[in-house]
């Protein structure tokens, strides 16, 4: 009972209707955005932080929550019907998503997706509900040093995963600690790079940086690269999977399930990680792999159901240790911030109706997007039609009346318009805009666990080594840090002795 | 169901054209994939970073290190510019070839452009004449030619996002964003 008490009292909380609204309007804007290529999750929950203010803690992260994976449905939509994923992490199934489609079968691929996600999604959310508490529960007992050795790891993790190049993610994410600095120093009360501007002693807002990075940056990149747009959907028929498509598929989806629940736990992981994995692992499962990339359903139930999975599963990093596991889940790390709530391990047990009431609040919305992607796929098939010129306008505007909302400040506007330029040219220069605002929402929690740690361990930093967690930590910081280079020199070497071989070879001859 | 009748001759030529393997999609998105910014943009973007690394440690260091034991404010923000200054010299080193990063500015960068300077001048015009006309004005510029929708449908569809727009934030959650009526 001691358990279930506070689990049960979370649906009490997820079926107030405010809640209930919130939470379908959430999952509406996930699904849409998921269909709609170019705007990302992590941007609309940005564009949307404004709408956040005026509600309950609880309220605000249920909608933005449901945007999140909400994504990871709409997105199937678009890999299906027209071979363009609508998110990164329904890449893998355009493979054989769109064979099928062209085979006549576009509606068993998104039926069959569906039932994945919602499984996937389901199973996410019942890990979430009984491995939370242990972490929480573990986490408890860390410390400073713990803590600065999580936030250096997972920021290095993200910053690694990423696309591109990885020393200008690190580049951004070390750029993006130094901007966390601005403001006043909370040990010594001095003025940190504020140029005597007083709208920069509280340090720089986190919304107007979100916004406009991802944001305004993402909708300004999209000018430019809708002009590679693709042609109008085909029409989907009989969603409903048959009995044999199901069987077929069941042993995928489990196993998706299951593995996109704990890629979406780690630091770094996540949707888009899990569905590749997902994808690699039946493909290495099957009798005949061969099929794959011809229309096999196991290309769409497995990498379907584990981006469920990680999307929900990466909850856990977040909300029972405050660490975000990636950018999307930074902005919801900053948006519990400016609703007073920092997230931790203390979480659960101070705030149970919050954390309880965001976990349970999924299955809610899984329900409701298994409801929109069988019954009501034609509807969303439609929205595709709407043409991406004149979308343009109504986010941008979105975004720009939401920021001067906030506190009803011309100068907010313009610094998201200011940021959504840098975001847009960072994309240009290969610098990732994620590792920034993370390492950003990480910054003061980083410095002043490092600094508190120095204070305990007298200014010696090889006590970081010597406690076991911290060490452990550290450790794999360094060899996640350290790996690449190592993986280049034996490139190198390998050529060189694959080289001298062949000399030695010919000098024989 | 589907499949009532034939598919015709062309229609099956298409299908079979457009079935590729992941390898082969792979390749088609890599062909259609912009070009990576190269040498040029790498050099100038790391020099900014650089300055930018420069100027914190410059910046840090006037606030005072301190000791580890007993760090003064410019500690820590020290640390963190110098990690952007060295690590932005190893991407010079290693990215003076170019790599695979970034993307090349092409003829439609320009539309990303326009559409950062219709921004300002909406900041700007907003606190003087209200958000309608410059809404208006950003909506019908960025369907009309970085959209390319047509002058009538630009017109059509802006004046009813703006009108949308009003009844939203100003009828209904009555906000105070400037406005002329």
């Amino acid at each position: 009972m001691d358990f279930f008490g506070p689990v049960l009292d979370g649906f009490g909380v997820v079926l107030d209707p405010t809640n209930l609204l919130y939470c379908l309007l959430g999952v509406a804007i996930g699904m849409l955005i998921g269909v709609l290529p170019g705007l990302g999750p992590a941007a609309t929950i940005a564009i949307l932080l404004p709408m956040t203010y005026g509600v309950e803690p609880v309220t605000a992260i249920i909608m933005l929550a449901g945007i999140f994976y909400g994504a990871q449905y709409g997105g199937t939509i678009t890999s299906v019907l027209l071979r363009i994923p609508g998110e990164a992490s329904s890449v893998v199934t355009v493979f054989d998503g769109y064979v099928l489609a062209k085979q006549g079968k576009a509606g068993t691929a998104l039926g069959i997706a569906a039932i994945g996600s919602f499984i996937g999604g389901t199973v996410g959310i019942i890990g979430l509900t009984f491995l939370a508490p242990l972490v929480a529960g573990f986490a408890l007992d860390f410390g400073p040093p713990e803590y600065t050795a999580l936030a250096l790891l997972g920021i290095l993790l993200v910053a690694t995963i990423s696309g591109g190049s990885k020393i200008k993610a690190l580049i951004a994410a070390a750029f993006g600690l130094f901007l966390a600095t601005v403001g006043r120093d909370i040990f010594t009360g001095a003025e940190r790079f504020t140029f005597d501007n007083l709208s920069l002693a509280d340090g720089i807002d986190f919304v107007p940086i979100a916004m406009g990075l991802f944001g305004l940056g993402e909708i300004l990149y999209n000018l430019e690269e809708r002009h590679r747009a693709a042609a109008a959907p085909v029409a989907v028929a009989n969603v409903w999977p048959s009995r044999k498509d199901l069987k077929q598929s069941s042993g995928a989806i489990g196993r998706g399930s299951v593995l996109g629940f704990f890629l979406g736990i780690l630091p770094g992981g996540g949707a888009t990680i899990a569905s590749l994995a997902a994808y690699a692992v039946e493909k290495k499962r099957a009798k005949d792999p061969s099929r794959f990339g011809k229309g096999a359903i196991e290309g769409v139930a497995g990498p379907e159901s584990a981006n469920n999975a990680a999307a929900t599963s990466s909850f856990i990093p977040l909300l029972t240790l405050g660490i975000p596991a990636n950018a999307t889940m930074a902005i919801i790390f900053g948006a519990l911030l400016i609703q007073g709530v920092t997230p931790g391990p203390q979480l659960i047990t101070e705030q149970p109706e919050l954390f309880w009431g965001v976990v349970n609040s999924m299955y809610i919305g899984n329900i409701l997007l298994l409801i929109m992607s069988i019954p009501l796929v034609g509807l969303f098939v439609r929205i595709l039609r709407i043409r991406g010129a004149i979308l343009a306008p109504i986010t941008a505007l979105i975004t720009m009346l939401g920021a001067y909302t906030i506190r009803n400040s011309m100068f907010d506007v313009m610094l998201v318009v200011l940021f959504g330029a840098l975001g847009y040219l960072m994309k240009k220069f290969g610098f990732e805009p994620g590792p920034l605002v993370l390492a950003f929402v990480l910054g003061s929690l980083l410095e002043s666990s490092l600094r508190r740690s120095l204070l305990v361990l007298e200014g010696d930093p090889t006590g970081f080594f010597t406690r076991p967690i911290s060490g452990t930590l550290l450790v794999i910081f360094v060899m996640v840090a350290v790996w690449p280079m190592v993986k280049t020199v034996m490139n190198k070497r390998k050529k060189a002795n694959a080289l001298s071989l062949e000399t030695k070879v010919k000098e024989k001859v | 169901m589907r499949a009532d009748h034939a598919p015709h001759v062309e229609e099956a030529a298409v299908q079979e054209e457009e079935i590729l393997t992941p390898e082969q999609l792979a390749e088609v998105w890599a062909a259609e994939a912009p070009e990576p910014a190269g040498p040029v943009a790498n050099l100038l973007s790391s020099l900014v970073a650089l300055a930018l690394g420069m100027g914190g440690l410059v910046l840090s260091l006037k606030l005072g290190l301190g000791t580890p034991a007993e760090p003064r404010p410019g500690m820590w923000p020290f640390v963190v510019s110098l990690v952007v200054a060295v690590l932005s010299v190893v991407q010079i080193v290693i990215g003076r070839t170019g790599g695979k990063d970034g993307e090349k500015f092409s003829a439609y960068s320009w539309y990303a452009a326009i559409g950062f300077a219709t921004l300002v001048g909406m900041v700007l015009l907003m606190p003087v004449i209200g958000f309608e006309i410059p809404s208006l004005l950003l909506c019908f510029i960025w369907m009309r030619w970085l959209g390319g929708e047509r002058w009538r449908s630009a017109t059509m569809y802006s004046i009813l996002i703006v009108g949308a727009f009003y009844a939203i934030f100003i009828a209904a959650l009555g906000t105070t964003i400037p406005r002329l009526f």
